[in-house]
């Protein structure tokens, strides 16, 4: 399949507890400011791009956010999502040492969820470089029905009051509001209208995707952006001829997040009636035409495999996926524990343990737990996280704003950077520009930077 | 009964009891497992070792986007 770039960002969730309780507290805004002391020396706010080419910055209601760098294969796209948790995890572990020597004592908890305990909701907003000629009804019209039931493979789960069911499939659904709308902090939408492309704004447009789940397991990303690459795919092709346009997508998403069975079935604004998993097979078979007469990827081949085996499970019981799927590994392992230790589900340790599933701190975390133990299905290998903590990745303009950050880094030159620009400061006083995102190189710029 | 009934009865009854013989190595198995999974509930046991009910309650966030 042609290239796409790929990008992913996750607003971690943080909270700071004292080692003797109610000792000192500290706010969250405190905690980010340790938290990114280091990297932030002598500027005015907390927003820096990294030597892998990943943004690390404080976004809108103090969370800790990691942006990671243009990503042509999703495989290498999950590896640097999870590169930016252990990024954070070892920033966590300096400012405690930090917050230790001005007399704060305790620990810092990260959370890669979108739920507090109240309610509040925080993001994970998938981004994908799509070509400007679609239009953008056709486009709306196309991908609601896929993101609305993509969430049996691509939900976090969560628990819920137990008169309501104890337990759902999404942590996000309950917070989207509307069809297609601009909003990120109210109203949010299926689709979010902006368009920010970092590139050729004639050639390309950003789809912001804000109605996913963050994800812990590395099988659940890799199917959601893989298939959703696909469907873009398709839509850009102009090959979907079917209609799934759906009755009432914002109250559809939202029941299918009630129902673990996956069986509720929706309407289709035809008056058919059908399934979350009897959609998404309608939109397998179509990807399998598409990619009859389309040349196909490996990395497109296994995304391909696993949307199939995964779907099959779900038609007969979920609980087969409890290696592959978040929402899934973390319900048996809930169940497993209160059944063991005699807990109700509303029991405060339940909702803890939910939170301790997504605890990016390894020791720390009920996911990592599990994954340490072999009881989760990997897509990368930690060599290829360890790799690209500090490397970005080989075939997009990261990799050339990389070498940048590692030169300001080594305190070599001085420069202002951003997604589609480095400028070098004194003596160069030059602007490198790039608004094609798929060229790693820029001729000009890599004979400035081997000659600093 | 002739003895041809007879003898296929015999026969079934002989692979009745090899079936439950082999069913003694999962059994096996299955100790393993538990002891393997009372392992790993320990181990939750400690990434919870904190006053659950404080923590949640003091998870409080702004909210993001």
């Amino acid at each position: 399949m042609k290239r796409r770039i790929y990008g992913l960002e996750t607003e971690f969730g943080i909270i700071w507890t004292p080692d003797v309780p109610r000792r000192k507290t500290l706010t969250v805004q405190n905690v980010v400011m340790y938290l990114f002391r280091e990297i932030v020396a002598g500027r005015m706010y907390p927003d820096v791009f990294l030597e892998n080419g990943a943004r690390f910055y404080q976004d809108i209601g103090c969370h800790p956010e990691y942006a990671t760098p243009e990503c042509d294969d999703v495989a290498e796209l999950v590896a640097h999502d999870k590169a930016g948790e252990r990024i954070i995890t070892r920033l966590a572990s300096n400012a405690e040492r930090r917050m230790r020597n001005d007399g704060f004592y305790g620990k810092i908890s990260i959370f890669k969820n979108n739920l507090d305990t109240p309610g509040n909701t925080y993001g994970c907003h998938e981004n994908y470089l799509m070509e400007r000629h679609v239009d953008f009804r056709q486009l709306a019209g196309q991908l609601i029905p896929f993101f609305v039931t993509r969430q049996v493979f691509a939900g976090a789960g969560k628990i819920k009051p137990s008169h309501r069911g104890y337990y759902a499939i999404s942590q996000r659904a309950e917070h989207i509001r509307e069809e297609i709308s601009i909003g990120t902090t109210t109203a949010r939408g299926i689709i979010n209208t902006r368009d920010e492309p970092h590139a050729d704004r004639e050639k390309y447009r950003r789809l912001h995707v804000i109605v996913g789940d963050s994800n812990m397991s590395e099988f659940s990303t890799f199917l959601k952006v893989g298939t959703t690459g696909i469907i873009l795919r398709m839509i850009e092709d102009n090959f979907i001829q079917q209609r799934f346009a759906l009755r009432n997508p914002v109250k559809a998403i939202q029941d299918i997040s009630d129902d673990t069975t996956c069986k509720h079935q929706i309407e289709l604004q035809n008056g058919k009636r059908l399934s979350a998993v009897e959609l998404q097979w309608q939109y397998l078979e179509c990807a399998k035409r598409y990619l009859e007469q389309a040349e196909s990827d490996s990395t497109t081949n296994q995304v391909m495999a696993r949307w199939e085996y995964v779907l099959t499970c779900l038609e007969s019981d979920p609980m087969q996926l409890d290696r592959e799927l978040d929402w899934v590994i973390k319900w048996k392992w809930l169940q497993t524990y209160l059944t063991k230790r005699g807990f109700e589900w509303d029991a405060p340790q339940v909702k803890h343990l939910d939170l301790k599933y997504h605890n990016v701190r390894q020791e720390e975390s009920l996911y990592y737990t599990l994954e340490n133990r072999a009881e989760i299905e990997r897509i990368v290998k930690d060599e290829q996280i360890r790799h690209a903590e500090h490397f970005p990745p080989e075939r997009t303009r990261a990799k050339f704003r990389g070498k940048f950050i590692k030169k300001v880094n080594e305190g070599k030159v001085l420069c202002g950077v951003n997604w589609s620009y480095i400028q070098l400061y004194e003596p160069y006083q030059i602007l490198y520009l790039s608004t094609d995102p798929f060229k790693p190189e820029f001729d000009e710029a890599s004979r400035t930077i081997y000659s600093i | 009964m002739s003895t041809e009934k007879q003898q296929e009865h015999l026969t079934r009854d002989v692979d009745e009891t090899e079936e439950i013989q082999l069913n003694v190595e999962p059994s096996e198995m299955d100790e393993e497992f538990v002891e393997d999974l009372d392992t790993l509930l320990d181990e939750i046991d400690e990434i919870l070792e904190e006053d659950s009910q404080e923590f949640v309650e003091n998870y409080i966030q702004r909210g993001g986007q």
